[in-house]
């Protein structure tokens, strides 16, 4: 792998919840992120994929620093951001942009798209007046949007305009990395593809590390390099991105692949689904142990004794779960 | 006799900017006992069709302009008030899309679950909660005693789908219209839900009309398949055929832009182009405009559904001459 451009090292986001109004009591803590080590290259697209509420978005909020980290470290490029101060996060986030789910709510619709797009330019500075015209044209030329639309308000684009312009947004300092949170789910089949490849060819085309955040894993094979899998705040497998959805080892993850509807009568007739019972349990309270073996089809006595550790698997990839090879 | 038979239906949304054909000149039948999937994008009219069916257009702005709704010798769009309430939510049940707004946050489960049964049959409220915790077991809903009794916020997305699809069933419905079920839920509860509907299908003999966009529900569930474009029938089909012999363009695009089919590290297939207007609808056919294969006489001569073998119809111009 190239040399990693943002590394996490065991990075834990807890919420604590209190009850009450004056006199505040603790209530326990929701451990959204519980000890996730990842890196991302150079130019590398990353997918993250889990059922809701396993800790997918709130990472993506850490690694923002949008939300207060409780341990461990973000570390972009050499600078520690968890550490860093006020100056210094703000000045990372040039390099480190984010796309949102819904289109719809993530554009002011009081802004056209040109204020939209010259936003970041001017908070950053790194652009001088009189050449932001010519640059947000630029953008909007990138993302496939004709530049005579740069007066327009958000509510005259549709769901795939309006990504493309979030996407152009997120572009404007040229990060070094750019996390899209679901950044296809709010939109229909044809042009998701479109987004998809957009995001992938501009990821070639100017060497930019991806984070793409999804539970479609059929799209987030298609696009990612590396995937990770987390469940319940911790990253229960990771590998290249075919070994993980062809060959899945964790059960967690074989239940997800196996859950993916086939678009073959012949085929999704007659194979043998895994079909997990209940719903992910509860981050305030998770199982002892492997959080997944309530759920787990192969679970034993031993799998409630201690959080297994993500253990290389095989060369590439990596899986947290101690009958591994057993099953 | 089919159980539900619908024939040239047409609704249009009346607004400022001008008369929306959502639905426009659909026809189809379904027998008892058979499951139907309708696939097609947002704004094919896939929802419309079935909201009209069950009076759930709101009129104005919206308009049935024409056709019939047969349900057991019923005209579902012409009948009496009282008709209509003896046989919605009676014998033709629907769940919809989202499991988060459509269930009633101020009611308990329990009291939302036997509205059914309390309106339509003469039962007491104890038998009425009896039938409702066994139709929750049903469901699959763990300690269903304790639960009938919360509210929807304390249930999880999954479990709420599961509490409407118990609402939906606890009259013993003949036919089940499913809006997009599963498109708010996650694969492997999505999974979980497939399988109690067609298990809940299976114990009932109901007739299922299922609405989706995602082709690969489709091809586990539905015994037939239409294809809806632009508010009309692009194509259908018996399930296998759909999936194995396509004819209509739109068809077999929609089956190249699944990601899974296709191989990584390519660009992804995509249909060029937005989808129609439909304040603008003309007879001709509305891929034209989208399509690869379209010549003049598409947009100039208009589309007719055409039976091309027993059972599967499409409506391209092209594939009827034989040229594609």
């Amino acid at each position: 792998m190239a040399t990693p451009i943002l590394e996490l090292r065991d990075v834990k986001t807890h919420f604590p919840i209190s009850h009450g109004f004056i006199f505040k009591r603790d209530a326990g803590t929701v451990k959204a992120v519980d000890g996730v080590t990842l890196s991302v290259g150079q130019g590398e697209v990353l997918g993250l994929v889990g059922e809701s509420g396993c800790g997918k978005s709130t990472l993506a909020r850490t690694i923002m620093q949008l939300v207060p980290t409780t341990a461990g470290t973000v570390v972009l490029e050499g600078k520690n951001l968890t550490g860093g101060s006020r100056e210094d996060v703000l000045a990372a986030r040039r390099h480190l942009q984010m796309v949102f789910q819904d289109p719809y709510a993530s554009l002011n619709p009081r802004m056209t798209v040109f204020d939209t797009l010259a936003e970041p330019l001017r908070v950053h500075g790194v652009c001088p007046r009189e050449k932001v015209p010519g640059r947000v044209a630029e953008l909007m030329q990138l993302v496939g949007l004709a530049p005579r639309y740069m007066q327009k308000y958000p509510h005259e684009f549709s769901g795939g305009q309006r990504q493309r312009i979030a996407i152009a947004r997120a572009l404007a300092l040229e990060p070094r990395i750019v996390i899209a949170d679901e950044p296809v789910s709010a939109l229909d089949v044809s042009i998701q593809a479109q987004i998809l490849n957009l995001l992938s060819q501009l990821c070639r085309k100017m060497n930019l590390s991806l984070i793409f955040i999804a539970h479609d894993l059929s799209v987030v094979k298609h696009i990612s390099d590396r995937i990770a899998v987390m469940y319940l705040g911790k990253i229960v497998e990771l590998g290249p991105a075919v070994d993980v959805i062809e060959r899945p080892l964790h059960p967690y993850t074989r239940a997800l692949v196996s859950a993916i509807p086939v678009p073959n009568p012949d085929v999704e007739r007659t194979r043998q689904r895994i079909v997990l019972p209940g719903d992910p349990p509860s981050p305030i309270n998770p199982p002892a142990g492997c959080a997944f073996h309530p759920r787990c089809p192969h679970a034993l006595d031993k799998c409630k004794a201690a959080v297994p550790p993500l253990l290389p698997a095989d060369g590439t990839r990596t899986v947290a779960c101690v009958r591994l090879g057993e099953i | 006799m089919s159980l539900l038979s619908v024939t040239d239906l047409r609704t249009s949304f009346h607004t400022r900017n001008g008369v929306y054909r959502a639905v426009d000149g659909v026809s189809f039948s379904l027998e008892r006992g058979e499951t139907l999937g309708i696939v097609g994008e947002s704004g094919s009219g896939k929802s419309v069709t079935c909201y009209s069916i069950m009076g759930l257009i709101p009129q104005p702005p919206g308009r049935i302009e024409s056709g019939s709704a047969i349900f057991d010798g019923v005209d579902l769009l012409r009948c009496t008030p009282a008709q209509s309430r003896a046989i919605r939510g009676k014998r033709v049940a629907m769940i919809f899309q989202d499991p988060m707004t459509s269930l009633n946050p101020y009611l308990r489960v329990s009291d939302q679950l036997i509205e059914p049964l309390l309106i339509h049959e003469k039962i007491s409220k104890a038998d009425a909660r009896k039938r409702g915790l066994e139709m929750l077991e049903a469901v699959g809903i763990n300690d269903a005693e304790r639960r009938m009794n919360l509210y929807p916020h304390e249930f999880s997305g999954g479990m709420r789908q599961r509490v409407m699809i118990a609402m939906a069933l606890i009259t013993r419905p003949e036919l089940l219209i499913a809006d997009e079920p599963t498109t708010a839920l996650d694969v492997t509860v999505q999974a979980q839900i497939l399988e109690l509907i067609k298990a809940m299908q299976r114990e009932l003999g109901m007739a299922v009309i299922f609405i989706t966009h995602d082709l690969g529900v489709v091809s586990g569930l539905c015994d037939r398949v239409q294809v809806m474009y632009g508010g009309r029938i692009a194509e259908t089909s018996d399930t296998r055929t759909l999936f194995n012999a396509p004819r209509h363009p739109y068809t077999r695009a929609l089956q190249r832009s699944i990601p899974a089919l296709q191989s990584k590290g390519t660009e992804l297939y995509t249909i060029r182009g937005m989808p129609p207007d439909l304040s603008k609808t003309s007879p001709a056919c509305p891929f034209a405009p989208r399509c690869e294969y379209a010549v003049d006489a598409c947009a100039q001569t208009p589309a007719r559904l055409v039976e091309v073998a027993p059972g599967h119809a499409h409506a391209c111009l092209r594939a009827q001459r034989g040229e594609i």
